[in-house]
């Protein structure tokens, strides 16, 4: 089970919220909710092998929404006040045209999530300073041991932990303890005058013995140091249409950008998406089965429930290459007629609720990785990946690559340069011919960003095989 | 009004207070920015209304130096006891971290004295229904222009103002207001052959609401960029000479501005380290950041560390003559602050432009397009791969596919890819077309050749 989480942390009474909500849920509004939110985040970093920046913010306040129809109204406050929540729920309900708001909320119990993917005690959260600070110390000795062409280690370690509780019109007191860290590692290799950047970093939502595991800090360090060096004897990438090999974890960003984000229900309620007429079609080929789950313990993109109070799910999206469902949040559900997913998702108390991704996932194949690299007589094997992007309606999309190899002749040889990838969302996963065994989860570094929202998300791949893909490198 | 004024002299007397506390707490140096601000958004969609947002904020962030050592906090919380508890905890904060030998606020004698007005804000205040009707009517511009519109992923009009107050103990005390007032539309076009769609969008911004495009003139356009893409392809892999448009040349001399900030400069991750006052780009490019551009989008009367701002030229010619430093990265590269710190309330300063632009040429956009006989003219840019690095740069794009000096279809699913020293060495022309709708802006830009990678 989650935490209980009482209103009066917020330092305002049950009555006080009810009247609130109250005053937002007039006849035309279908849905209202008010969402409580206070965050404390804190961040150490190094470089030039010295902790020598440390911050904290904290920041409080209260979301108020209602809508009617396909009409959202939102106003939200840094003060936590009976006047600024009713003045909130005037501003809220002005989209349904109603007078004076007195409609009547069932009185709601007070209730805790069925579950708990995150148990960590608030002191395992809050980390010494002086704790953080010898983290990243380690890490600038591990990362500079590893090779003396390694000139530079920049790492930051950042906590955050989130109190909410959410309080609905369709009867719902529901709050959650959400901590959520990360460890992000950055290393300058120098050569010969030419210089090269590697990163790596991981985290979730988990206490701070997780980075001490097996020594993954070390491990961090060491990846960003080793993709720094590696990179110094990169080549040109190649340019034109060739087969693509992507290993396991992090490439699984394919999937956020080439389906992710095309599926999800706001897009699609508004037909402006390159799927909205796809369901039950072919997107895919049929070795692929690809899902979304909030549902998994400690993970970056994973909620006990959702900003809106509904459990988190595993929502399957392409199941052997047919569509199968989008997801949602309870205004885009609602408006399309099908089920709720627990994907609704908001930035802080100051954004309004999107559908949005959790973990992001395909499922593991038959195929052996080997095997799948041996398959391709001249093609890219890509293992490591930066950002990407998608244009919803056309579907075209991109990710960069940020370690990847040419492989030719069944083999991996020599490192290129980073290179952007283009495909187009709803064809690319037709072309997926083999499917590893090997599924991995990313190590939790995912920031997705819509309507200029971000929140913490997940990704997962096995070794997949691309027959043909865009390669955007220099070289023909 | 008056409830304002005596608000915001409530907030110098804060940081003034704090600022003692702070001394008092064991910190020899201290500075403080508070910012608040009201901001109402209204989305309507298909010409009804999707969305209001309204709002008022306010965020307080206190930075210490306690001798070498320094740490930043914020909160939205000014009760006395929560402001109090923060000054301990910033100070503690400090304690634990290293000592940094060239932390520390600018000398006393740098800071800004007096500074002009420079026009940036405007007390229109716009009600709920005048606010809805500008977006209705920029979408139904938008939906009307051609029957291919079909759809519309909304518009947006949106409303703020807000002000900053700063201070430090050197005794300085600063403060501004500002407003902003912007609106949107992403009309969706499609093929009504093969159902293929096509969004783009367009956009006007400025501080004052009487120098705002109208309405009409911004659904017009974003209408006609976005049915201009309908039929787009691939193209054959190939080098040819590219055509940035203005606004996507503006995201060049964002990734110079990048490249120019001391903070990737001193850290060696910026592939222009080292390159001060050698050649970057032909003679007729040169690129300014100028802070003091009355009522302009990046405009601020002193910095984040208030110091004053000023004109910078950053390529003057074709040769980089500066970087963008604040004090700390100015210090660690030897040099003085050009007055472009950035502070977001909570975060230790960094570097950012004011406004930053590359002068115009002679030549329309169409005159540029002549001169190309066979080429990419890129209209859209996506993704983020780009090594600032080493400059080793790699987007998706679309655009249109140049034929004989004209735009004779649409392209995309293509990518460009060049490194970003030889794109601004390879600045072939530069066009007159220069607009602000931002902070950074550019007029058309040719460069010589990219590898453009399709089929």
């Amino acid at each position: 089970m989650g935490e209980l989480v009482q209103l009066t942390s917020f330092g305002l009474t049950e009555g006080e919220v009810l009247g609130a909500l109250g005053r937002v849920k007039v006849r035309d509004v279908d849905y209202a909710d008010l969402y409580f939110e206070s965050c404390v985040s804190e961040s150490v970093s190094m470089e030039e092998s010295l902790v020598k920046r440390a911050t904290k913010s904290v920041s409080q306040g209260v979301g108020v929404r209602a809508t009617a129809g396909e009409k959202t109204g939102f106003a939200y406050s840094d003060e936590l006040t009976k006047t600024a929540l009713e003045l909130a729920a005037d501003t809220a309900r002005y989209i349904a045209n109603s007078p004076s708001g007195d409609g009547q909320v069932s009185v709601p119990v007070n209730q805790r999530p069925t579950r708990n993917l995150y148990p960590i005690e608030r002191a395992q959260a809050e980390v010494a300073t002086v704790d953080r600070v010898s983290l990243l110390n380690a890490i600038d000795v591990e990362a500079r041991r590893y090779d003396s062409r390694i000139k530079n280690v920049m790492a930051s370690f950042n906590t955050e932990y989130k109190v909410v509780v959410v309080a609905t019109s369709d009867g719902l007191i529901i709050g959650d303890l959400q901590p959520l860290s990360r460890l992000q590692v950055t290393c300058i290799a120098e050569e010969n005058g030419q210089r090269q950047a590697g990163s790596f970093g991981g985290g979730g939502r988990v206490g701070f013995e997780f980075y001490h595991e097996g020594d993954r800090h070390l491990r961090f360090a060491r990846e960003a140091a080793r993709e720094a060096i590696l990179n110094l004897s990169a080549v040109e990438a190649p340019a034109g249409v060739m087969p693509v090999v992507l290993g396991g974890g992090w490439p699984g960003i394919l999937l956020h950008e080439a389906i992710g984000h095309g599926l999800e229900a706001d897009f699609n309620r508004k037909k402006t998406s390159a799927f909205s007429q796809l369901l039950g079609k072919r997107v895919a080929s049929d070795v692929c089965t690809i899902v979304d789950d909030g549902t998994l313990p400690g993970r970056r993109g994973s909620l006990n429930m959702d900003d809106e109070g509904t459990p988190t799910g595993r929502t399957v999206l392409i199941e052997r290459g047919i569509l199968r469902g989008y997801i949602t949040d309870k205004l885009n559900a609602r408006l399309m007629g099908i089920p709720v997913t627990g994907n609704g998702r908001r930035e802080s108390y100051q954004s309004v609720v999107l559908p949005r991704m959790t973990n992001t996932f395909m499922l593991a194949g038959a195929s052996d990785p080997d095997e799948i690299i041996r398959s391709v007589d001249r093609g890219l094997y890509a293992v490591s990946f930066g950002g990407g992007q998608v244009d919803i309606t056309n579907g075209k999309f991109v990710f960069s690559a940020s370690e990847a190899y040419m492989i030719e002749g069944g083999k991996v040889t020599r490192p290129v340069k980073g290179a952007t990838l283009i495909g187009s969302g709803p064809e690319i996963l037709t072309k997926v011919s083999m499917v590893g065994h090997d599924l991995k989860l990313d190590e939790g570094i995912g920031t997705c960003g819509k309507d200029g929202q971000s929140v913490p998300v997940g990704v997962g791949l096995p070794t997949i095989r691309i027959d043909e893909i865009t390669v955007g490198g220099t070289q023909e | 009004m008056n409830q304002s004024i005596q608000q915001r002299d409530g907030y110098s007397q804060l940081a003034k207070d704090l600022l003692v506390k702070a001394k008092r707490s064991g910190a020899t140096e201290a500075d403080i920015i508070i910012a608040d601000g009201e901001t109402f958004s209204v989305q309507v969609r298909l010409g009804s209304v999707d969305r209001l947002t309204k709002a008022r904020e306010k965020h307080l962030g206190l930075r210490v130096f306690v001798g070498k050592r320094s740490a930043s906090t914020s909160t939205s919380d000014f009760s006395v006891d929560s402001l109090d508890q923060l000054v301990l905890e910033t100070c503690n904060l400090a304690k634990a971290v290293v000592e940094d030998q060239v932390s520390g606020l600018p000398e006393a004698g740098q800071m800004a004295g007096k500074w002009p007005d420079l026009d940036l804000y405007d007390s229109t205040k716009l009600t709920t229904e005048q606010q809805i009707e500008l977006a209705k009517r920029v979408e139904a511009a938008a939906m009307s222009m051609d029957e291919r519109v079909t759809n519309s992923e909304g518009a947006d009009f949106d409303s703020s103002s807000g002000r900053v107050v700063l201070g430090n103990s050197h005794g300085f005390l600063g403060e501004y207001q500002s407003s902003s007032f912007s609106m949107s539309v992403s009309p969706v076009a499609t093929d009504s052959q093969t159902g293929a769609m096509q969004r783009d969008s367009w956009y006007a911004i400025q501080r004052k609401f009487a120098k705002l495009d109208s309405p009409e003139a911004v659904g017009l356009e974003a209408a006609r960029r976005t049915v201009r893409k309908l039929g787009a392809r691939k193209i054959a892999t190939q080098r040819v000479p590219v055509v940035f448009d203005s606004e996507m040349a503006g995201s060049l001399m964002e990734n110079l501005c990048s490249a120019v900030s001391g903070y990737s400069l001193y850290k060696g991750a910026s592939f222009l380290a080292g390159q001060l006052d050698k050649p970057l780009a032909p003679e007729h490019v040169t690129v300014y950041d100028d802070g003091q551009v009355v009522g302009g989008l990046g405009s601020r009367p002193f910095d984040g560390e208030g110091l004053p701002t000023r004109k910078t030229t950053v390529v003057q010619r074709g040769v980089l003559k500066s970087y963008l430093l604040d004090t700390y990265s100015g210090r660690k590269l030897g040099l003085a602050s050009t007055g472009n710190a950035s502070r977001s309330v909570g975060e230790n300063p960094s570097v950012g432009p004011t406004n930053f632009y590359l002068v115009p040429g002679a030549r329309t956009a169409d005159e540029i397009i002549q001169t190309v006989k066979q080429g990419l003219y890129v209209t859209d840019l996506i993704g983020f791969g780009i090594n600032m690095v080493t400059g080793d740069y790699s987007r998706g794009a679309a655009g249109f596919w140049i034929e004989g000096g004209e735009l004779a279809y649409p392209v995309e699913e293509i990518t460009i890819a060049a490194n970003l020293k030889d794109m601004f060495a390879g600045i072939e022309m530069v066009g007159s077309d220069l607009m602000f709708r931002g902070r950074i802006a550019s007029p058309t830009v040719k460069i010589a050749e990219m590898m453009v990678a399709g089929n």
